[in-house]
């Protein structure tokens, strides 16, 4: 039987508007498009992925305009909607300020103090 | 002791940051107690196996390139191959092919192949486990 994987993404706009995206999240998506049962936990700085109104357009070096920014809460709502849990950590966005309504919908909240029986729950637990 | 087979996810670029040489240290280690180790170099990681690599003199050390002897990833990822041969196990390396092309970093030492995420995910899903080092 297939192994259960947990992908926990941490550090949060790691080049991504070079990528276009985050390239864990993209990682997820490819190997969900693969067959693999995977989940996603956005924590840290990385619970930002699931704001709606980020807007990274506009980057410019002379008259080379950079099109197709990255969509990061776009990028996640897809993860979604191609069933893959994605878990964001509560008390990270209390901390930074992000209330419910400010997430794309979808998202699975869960406490700090749940973390370990969550993680206990898959097979693969992979730090990024 | 039972034979393992130990899947690396790396992602650091070389040169940039000591988990390279941890990692390279974890699986010299597993090769040399006879495990199997396949490494999926991911992002800046796939440069570590780039052919044109070279080495420098430094007139800081005040040595010339023979005597300053700079290591380059690409001869540790030589040598862990010979160091699987030797004892018996079975190194495999691949590139994000895509990581690859975006780096222009096609040029990569004898034994290293290209692939994608979900040949990660079919090694991962073969290998007793799967140890990711991202980067920070």
């Amino acid at each position: 039987m297939a192994r259960k994987y947990l992908q926990i993404i941490e550090t949060a706009y790691r080049a991504t508007i070079e990528e276009q995206d985050d390239t864990c999240v993209w990682i997820a998506h490819a190997m969900r498009g693969g067959g693999a049962d995977i989940a996603v936990l956005l924590r840290g700085n990385a619970v930002n992925y699931g704001c709606k109104g980020q807007d990274a357009s506009g980057l410019a070096f002379g008259e080379k305009r950079q099109s197709h920014p990255p969509d990061l809460a776009g990028d996640v709502a897809g993860l979604i909607g191609k069933g893959v849990a994605v878990y964001v950590v509560e008390d990270d966005c209390a901390e930074r300020g992000l209330e419910r309504s400010d997430l794309v919908d979808g998202l699975k909240p869960v406490k700090r103090a749940g973390l370990a029986a969550l993680l206990a729950g898959y097979d693969q637990v992979w730090h990024w | 002791m039972d034979k393992k087979t130990l899947t690396f996810v790396l992602m650091d670029a070389p040169y940039e940051n000591s988990r390279t040489t941890t990692a390279f240290r974890l699986i010299d280690s597993a090769l040399r107690k006879g495990h199997d180790v396949k490494v999926f170099a991911y992002e800046g990681a796939v440069a570590l196996s780039f052919a044109r690599q070279a080495q420098h003199p430094n007139a800081v050390h005040g040595r010339d390139a023979a005597q300053e002897d700079h290591p380059n990833p690409k001869e540790w990822i030589v040598a862990l191959q010979q160091a699987a041969a030797q004892s018996g196990s079975k190194l495999e390396w691949m590139n994000c092919g895509l990581c690859v092309d975006e780096r222009g970093v096609g040029e990569v030492v004898a034994g290293v192949t290209r692939g994608s995420p979900v040949d990660l995910w079919k090694w991962s899903e073969a290998s007793d486990n799967t140890l990711v080092i991202a980067t920070r």
